[in-house]
């Protein structure tokens, strides 16, 4: 296959967060503050991010807020071109540094929402208070004028709080709101039987989804991610593995997606040791899931393959324990129905405590 | 139903956060906002480029329908078509 250039590329710039919501899609075992890309490097990623294709670039984290260098890393990453997009939580945004992003070209802001009011963000989010330092950060990133996407996951345990959450949206001017049932990667794979949400609540966060994008057209545009454990085909593998984005740790290592590290056997490329560029076109990693030739049946013969790549490698792993496998969401997995009735048991297990993501 | 439409009086404005920007990898013209990147194709990207902040969709329509020396009614069409697609994305504003 012709390997086409990326669009998009996540840059995870620390893994420090003052928030330990336990759905964090970081992995397990976190980059210590040491190990973090300095700024000059990073600066030159985001040069060969540009000179390789990538439009788009995601300042995500942990908590990006958490690098003091955040806005001569925007300033850089513009300096090359590129559309920045702050992914943050707000705890640890000033107004005095929303200026300075501002300054220094910041494009747009997608600020998380763990819950519609202190009692729930802040049990969530693992961090009192942390709610009323949101929104008081939330008012200041309208007034700077920075155009804002909410960024609203759901789970067995807020999905009550969705309507208010788009409420919220347009109270706060946003444009965008992404709604995201937690995908169990990360931490979350953690903590399926205490945020699954239940087939009832899936179905009615989809009812609820379309009739505001219906009353909402023009005003707000929502964003859904639908519950995978759920639904009957999988979810679209990063849009095609190694296709169209890609992932930087804080260490430099780059993957094809946010779990890839979870796949045993592929072996990842750090920005330390070599260009970008042959990274995507030539690294282990990035080609072992492109094209169709490591498709198993039923994929291998299934016309959906173009349409969701086999699904989820990082979730073949997790279940099937073959990231080769067909996603066991898949109606055609061999695994479906072991899916349903996991998915059912985690989401009416109600004596299950959430596990916190832990410091690095 | 919410209905997205543009009158003829109206100023369309590109938003903050919204930009044109040539994508020298692939040799094209794109509009990159929020999550989003829009390939523009010629009559796309002539259309953006009339939107200054003050110029009328009439004003436009005229200036377009002159440059390409086609009839008014058709350009009007289309201009309206593809900035409502934008509006409804959230990718255009307009003044009224």
């Amino acid at each position: 296959m012709t390997v086409p250039a990326p669009i998009a590329m996540l840059a995870e710039l620390t893994h420090r967060c003052p928030l330990s919501c336990p759905y964090c899609s970081n992995p397990i075992e976190l980059a210590q503050k040491d190990r973090e890309l300095p700024t000059e490097t990073w600066a030159d990623v985001f040069r060969q991010a540009a000179d390789l294709g990538v439009l788009q670039l995601h300042l995500s984290g942990g908590e990006p807020a958490a690098r003091r260098d955040l806005a001569d890393l925007v300033r850089a990453a513009r300096e090359a071109g590129l559309y920045t997009n702050l992914i943050t939580s707000a705890i640890g945004l000033t107004e005095r540094r929303l200026k300075e992003l501002d300054e220094a070209g910041l494009d747009h802001v997608q600020l998380s929402l763990q819950g519609t009011d202190a009692a729930m963000a802040d049990r969530i989010g693992g961090y009192k208070g942390g709610f009323a330092r949101k929104m008081q950060a939330a008012g200041w990133i309208v007034d700077v004028g920075f155009p804002l996407t909410l960024n609203a996951v759901v789970h067995r345990q807020n999905l009550h709080q969705l309507p208010r959450a788009i409420e919220m949206a347009v109270e706060m001017k946003a444009r965008r709101i992404e709604v995201a049932i937690v995908q169990f990667h990360g931490w979350a794979l953690k903590n399926r039987a205490a945020m699954m949400p239940t087939r009832e609540q899936a179905e009615e966060a989809s009812r609820i989804v379309a009739q505001a994008r219906a009353d909402l057209k023009g005003k707000l545009v929502i964003d859904y991610v639908p519950a995978d454990y759920h639904s009957d085909y999988p979810k679209r593998c990063m849009g095609g593995w190694g296709t169209t984005g890609l992932n930087v740790t804080p260490d430099g290592s780059v993957l094809p997606c946010h779990a890839a590290e979870t796949i045993t056997g592929l072996s990842f490329d750090n920005v330390r040791d070599r260009p970008l560029v042959d990274i995507w076109y030539k690294g282990a990693a990035f080609n072992a899931y492109r094209g169709e030739d490591w498709m198993q049946e039923p994929c291998r013969s299934c016309d959906r393959r173009k349409l969701d790549f086999g699904g989820c490698r990082c979730q073949a792993m997790a279940i099937a324990n073959d990231p080769n496998a067909t996603d066991p969401v898949c109606i055609k997995s061999p695994l479906h129905d072991r899916m349903r009735a996991l998915a059912d048991g985690f989401s009416h297990d109600d004596d299950a405590e959430l596990t916190y993501r832990a410091g690095p | 139903m919410a209905q997205v439409g543009i009158a003829p009086s109206d100023v369309p404005v590109i938003p903050r956060g919204v930009r044109l920007h040539f994508d020298k990898v692939r040799d094209l013209w794109v509009l990159l906002a929020p999550e989003r990147t829009i390939n523009l194709d010629p009559v796309g990207l002539a259309i953006l480029r009339e939107i200054d902040g003050t110029a009328t969709l009439d004003a436009i329509t005229e200036v377009l329908a002159a440059k390409y020396d086609a009839p008014a009614p058709q350009i009007t069409a289309d201009v309206r078509d593809f900035l409502a697609g934008l509006m409804e994305r959230r990718i255009l504003e307009v003044r009224t």
